[in-house]
């Protein structure tokens, strides 16, 4: 079908614009105006509560809103008349009225929409008092993330992603009027209701009322204690994005300087993630091929993405068979770094302290959890070690943010800095290690691997180009040597839930399917780089398969450090030994 | 064999008041007398002058008796009944003579009405389907089947009917967009949630007449070809859902709701939705959403709900006086329609008259009647001889009309020209002992309550505007309020996202425009001229007037006024809480209020 074109006036200029857009897209677009907005989200959060877009309309008596507004056939658009400017300024003041005046101290200070918004508009002076009465307590019940509800702008941002994008529906706004509050069910706080720590929320929050539990001030102190053995692993979304809180070019490469940054931050040695990714792949492609072997439960969901895992314990526990019994790579890093490298190195475990770079803010509940402590078991028969000396497998999570943070907390120019190499032997990775950055990564690094071992032959491509893109749903048969695998894809939690729906009927024609938690994967992690431009994702990702094209060795099973790893300590994928260390369990969390 | 008919009106006011204790003595009163046989009673809907209540009226004569009380109502039976005496302690006494009003057609309040929304209410027995079908009920939807749905939108286009809800938007341009527009199913909606603070007409009607408006939602649901309908009162009228779901039944029963309506081939029903007590559930987006069982809240417009309505469905909704409109102008015509009213807004409004004025209560009167009319005629006056200020029209979405418009035809055009809305038909009489600052500030507050949250300029900006009017009631004001009243008033109106938000500052706008000397004397001389606000206000004795009964002195509750026996009493100002109870005592004329 042709697009209509509609013939509008903006600011006195005619202008010919499609049918169907919004005033906001047709100034944007065509007059290279760009009005003011902050509740919305394209697509997401289009609800028009702020009231700062507005513009003056000839022929109407309001001024509507560009964010809702459609165009229509000969409309008068005035984008800058003194009524829109004195409308945005008050409400933008009023909203400042109630807001916190601690941007100093803020985390946001650099980053906060509203302050930009206020600067913007000339905004000098809030001529309205404080309205509300009290100061609502901090949201401090999660493990992942805190919630600010005095710095809450009730701009909807977060309850449309938690719904919208995340069918996770952990967050709504309670109360009425001057008294309404983005809340949780009953109140009870973040940590105790379905929340799955994804941290979407904070990556769209305008202001600093959503940021991550920090956890900088514990790797400072441990950093500075010459007791402990402080290494550090870095997941392969970090590299790509952590250029951008330095002022690089969106999709940079940042890999060697970030190793290098770490290093001078005082860590004993700087290892990878993407390493542990690679025993992951080796562990779960070769689960993935005992289960197509041996009749097993299909198909096969992968277990990386520790919001996932909240999500399937709480949403759909009938599944919970058919998800990988492997570790994430964050926890297997923990786990061999405590036992395989400790016992190679003769250190005593209760001396190294793990602290992993996330894109992710779930990785922070995902170390908490019960199970992860397995190095501890590992030990504590050897050691004789009581129960209360227990320790968990990695011990802090640091989002890319908060590494960031530090790096220039320390003065370090991160952007000049000479290229460093990861240490060895943790430090070694494929290329397949690195896509897990990126949706389909997962799978296609299982691919690689499991075409290879099934049918015993070279694989003519390495890249599965099927699988790769950052559409939310994806699927494609990979021919086996003859015999079809059919797989899925989906990233963004929502996307997620219809293809476990099907699975839940029975009725998933797919061997395997990988889901990612956020939208594009780990490189659009709640963890990441706060970033305006709608580009990002497609940047990071490029970046990422960029440097998984340029690694000399692309599949997991021929990292010789891999290969070594299974010779000196675990034997074969999916031994004895290696489910020991290497798996979990998962819990039903739908009664909670 | 039946000889006389007594119509217990039963409506919420008349009820409140004793009705079904009245009822209980009539019942046995005729027992006793033993023509239970040959008397039967009618509990109806509301007959309006509910500053009258109880009421009871005898057919076939038409007597009119009110202020019925169980202790007085058995000579109704014994007297009236038994003896053919008229109780004549129980009639109307004329404002103006002495003399007594036999029924309701001597009554001013009565004659001056013209009752086309309220034809059955009082009338008819709100339970019985039969007396709704003898008054010509069903007739009109008999009559759409006949015509279709074509002929029945270009009636409802040409009868001018608009919208009653408040905005006065063409009725018939809506049921064209709902028919117009493409998608399936639609919905017909029914908004009675009626939330305007004194207002009651749709509860009468649902109460008095739920049939009307049953009737004319089939004839829509006809009409834009929807097969469903809902309709939304809120759950402070337990009396109107109670009626509307018998009359659901009824309707069923007699085949005017359900499949093959009258053999027509068309399927309809209605279900009932009760709303949770939240003042923006009356916006219309807001409303589907809580239909939907969502939180209301509403949201911008377009699309219109006859575009993308309940589901995203095309949904027409209108009121349910606009609904109550319809079935008499499919059987009578447009041009009956049009035969009362004004040329831009005919028929009639029924208004809930309250406030500083006689006859309170629900009158329904043409579109284009002055407001002199309607407060001195019908309302017959202000009570105790005090001033008339002006009438708050709309509600807390609406505006003050002052004195000097007093002859002005009231319609949906002229009443916007004074910076307030129609509504939905609330009209409060203001005497001269009320404060308009003080009025605005009530309306305020009531918005500042009822805002959903939403956006911005409505939750933040009127509890901004609330607290600058708190401090000039308390007589904190600062020159430059006024100022401020307007601009974030301004901003309010032209940025809020729904109508609440909308008209939320108009009641304090209104104000500043017609009282301006009013707020000037809060903020600049510290004074209400009406003596209403609290803080604003002193009590002292006027030491040539006092003769030292002790009666203030005793009666303080804060023992701030002392004095010696017989001597001038003292008010001291500090522990004062200016609770007026020394002016209510004082039979002296001693205490000086200012």
């Amino acid at each position: 079908m042709e697009m209509r074109t509609l013939h509008v006036k903006i600011n006195g200029r005619d202008y010919q614009v499609p049918d169907g857009s919004t005033i906001l897209e047709a100034a944007s677009a065509y007059a290279n105006i760009e009005i003011p907005t902050l509740c919305y989200l394209e697509g997401i959060s289009e609800e028009g509560a702020c009231g700062v877009c507005v513009v003056d309309v000839k022929g109407t008596r309001n001024l509507p809103r560009a964010c809702l507004t459609k165009v229509s056939e000969g409309m008068e658009i005035w984008t800058n008349t003194a009524r829109v400017r004195e409308a945005r300024k008050i409400n933008v003041e009023l909203l400042l009225a109630n807001h916190p005046t601690d941007c100093f101290t803020c985390e946001r200070t650099e980053n906060c929409d509203l302050r930009d918004l206020a600067s913007e508009l000339g905004v000098r002076e809030v001529e309205f008092p404080r309205t509300r009465t009290e100061w609502l307590p901090i949201d401090n019940t999660s493990l992942s993330l805190v919630r600010d509800p005095n710095k809450c702008i009730l701009c909807r941002r977060c309850v449309n992603v938690c719904a919208k994008v995340q069918s996770v529906y952990a967050i709504d706004i309670a109360g009425r009027g001057s008294n309404s509050t983005v809340s949780t069910f009953l109140n009870e706080g973040l940590g105790n209701v379905e929340c799955v720590n994804c941290g979407q929320c904070l990556l769209v929050c305008p202001t600093g009322a959503l940021t991550e539990r920090s956890e900088i001030p514990d790797v400072w102190k441990v950093l500075g204690d010459p007791d402990k053995i402080v290494v550090v692993e870095t997941a392969p979304a970090v590299r790509v994005a952590i250029g951008e809180e330095f002022g690089m070019p969106d999709g940079t490469q940042a890999t060697g300087k970030m190793a290098a940054a770490l290093r001078s931050l005082g860590f004993n040695k700087v290892f990878d993630t993407d390493f542990s990714a690679d025993l992951t792949i080796m562990e779960e492609g070769f689960e993935l091929i005992g289960r197509i072997k041996n009749g097993g439960t299909l198909p096969l969901i992968t277990s990386c993405s520790p919001g996932w895992i909240k999500f399937a314990e709480t949403f759909f526990p009938g599944v919970l068979d058919y998800v990988s019994s492997c570790k994430s790579p964050q926890q297997m890093f923990g786990t061999v770094t405590k036992t395989y490298w400790a016992e190679k190195m003769g250190f005593d475990p209760r001396k190294i302290v793990v602290v992993s770079v996330m894109p992710c803010t779930a990785k922070k509940f995902e170390k908490e959890r019960p199970e992860m402590k397995t190095a501890f078991h590992y030990w504590q028969e050897k050691m004789s070690l009581k129960d209360e000396e227990a320790f968990n497998d990695v011990d802090f999570v640091l989002t890319t943010r908060e590494a960031a943070r530090m790096i220039r907390e320390a003065g370090i120019d991160f952007a000049n800095l000479p290229d460093e190499d990861f240490d060895k032997p943790l430090g070694e990775s494929s290329g397949a290690g690195v896509i897990f950055g990126a949706t389909g990564g997962v799978m296609e690094a299982a691919l690689r691997t499991a075409y290879e071992v099934l049918t015993r032959k070279s694989l003519p491509r390495l890249d599965f180009e099927d699988v790769r893109g950052l559409e939310g749903m994806k699927s494609a048969t990979i021919d086996i040597d003859g015999t079809p695998l059919r797989v899925a894809i989906a990233n963004g939690l929502g996307n997620a839930r219809i293809l476990i729906e099907e699975v839940q009927k029975g009725e998933s024609p797919y061997q395997f399917i990988e889901i990612m938690t956020c939208p594009g994967g780990c490189l659009g992690g709640g963890g990441q780089p706060l970033s305006n431009n709608p580009d990002i994702k497609k940047r990071r990702a490029e970046a990422i398969y960029r440097e998984d094209a340029g690694k000399p060795i692309r599949k997991s099973h021929e990292n010789p450090e891999i290969q070594e790893i299974y010779k000196d300590f675990l034997g074969e994928p999916n031994s004895e030994k290696a489910h020991h260390l290497l798996h979990t369990t998962y819990h039903d969390r739908s009664g909670e | 064999m039946i000889r006389n008919q007594l119509l217990i009106c039963a409506g919420g006011a008349c009820i409140t008041s004793g009705e079904k204790s009245v009822k209980d003595v009539l019942v046995e009163e005729l027992a006793k007398n033993g023509i239970q046989d040959e008397v039967q009673i009618i509990e109806t809907g509301c007959m309006g002058a509910c500053d009258l209540g109880p009421i009871v009226v005898v057919y076939p004569e038409g007597t009119f008796y009110q202020k019925v009380t169980p202790q007085n109502a058995g000579p109704i039976v014994s007297e009236h009944l038994v003896k053919g005496r008229v109780v004549s302690g129980l009639l109307y006494r004329q404002p103006t003579s002495e003399t007594r009003a036999q029924t309701r057609e001597e009554i001013s309040f009565y004659t001056l009405q013209v009752k086309r929304v309220l034809r059955n209410c009082g009338v008819i027995d709100p339970l019985s389907i039969e007396e709704y079908i003898a008054r010509d009920g069903y007739f009109g939807l008999g009559k759409a089947l006949e015509i279709g749905p074509d002929a029945i939108i270009q009636t409802i286009q040409e009868s001018g009917l608009r919208g009653r809800g408040g905005a006065g938007f063409p009725t018939g341009i809506k049921w064209k967009a709902a028919r117009d527009a493409s998608g399936s199913p639609k919905y017909v909606v029914c908004n009675g949630d009626e939330g305007d603070p004194g207002a009651f007409m749709d509860r009468s009607v649902l109460e008095g007449d739920p049939h009307s408006v049953i009737e004319a939602m089939v004839i829509a649901g006809f009409a834009i070809g929807a097969a469903t309908g809902y309709v939304y009162v809120r759950a402070e009228y337990p009396l109107a859902i109670e009626r509307l779901e018998v009359a659901l039944t009824r309707a069923r029963e007699y085949g005017f709701l359900g499949r093959n309506i009258l053999g027509s081939g068309f399927d309809f029903d209605i279900e009932i939705r009760i709303g949770a007590g939240a003042f923006v559930c009356g916006e219309e987006t807001a409303l589907l959403r809580s239909i939907e069982g969502k939180r209301g809240m509403p949201s911008a417009k377009p699309p219109f709900p006859a575009q993308a309505g309940l589901w995203g469905k095309p949904t027409l909704i209108n009121n349910v006086e606009t609904y109550a409109n319809v079935p008499p102008i499919l059987i009578n015509g447009a041009e009956w329609f049009r035969s009362v009213g004004t040329a831009k807004s005919p028929g009639t409004k029924v208004f809930a008259l309250a406030g500083k004025v006689q006859n309170t209560g629900l009158v329904e009167v043409p579109m284009g009647t002055t407001l002199r009319e309607l407060v001195f005629d019908i309302g017959g006056g202000i009570p105790g001889g005090k001033a008339f200020k002006g009438a708050q029209t709309g509600g807390p979405s609406g505006g003050i009309i002052t004195a000097d418009y007093l002859d002005m035809p009231i319609d949906f055009d002229s009443v916007k020209e004074l910076g307030t809305i129609m509504g939905s038909g609330g009209l409060i009489i203001l005497d001269e002992d009320n404060c308009m600052v003080d009025v605005a500030k009530f309306y305020l507050a009531f918005t500042v309550d009822e805002s959903c949250g939403k956006c911005t300029p409505c939750r933040e900006g009127t509890k901004q505007m609330y607290q600058i009017m708190e401090r000039i009631t308390d007589g904190k004001g600062t020159p430059n309020d006024i100022g401020k009243l307007k601009t974030l008033g301004r901003v309010i109106q032209q940025t809020s996202l729904c109508g609440l938000g909308q008209s939320a500052p108009n009641p304090v706008l209104s104000t500043i425009r017609f009282f301006p000397d009013e707020y000037r004397a809060h903020i600049e001389d510290r004074k209400c001229p009406a003596h209403a606000c609290l803080h604003l206000l002193t009590y002292s004795v006027v030491s040539e007037k006092c003769v030292g009964c002790t009666a203030c002195a005793r009666q303080c509750p804060v023992q701030a006024i002392t004095g010696q026996v017989k001597k001038a009493h003292v008010i001291d100002q500090a522990t004062c809480i200016k609770c007026g109870s020394c002016y209510e005592v004082c039979r002296f004329d001693a205490i000086l209020k200012e």
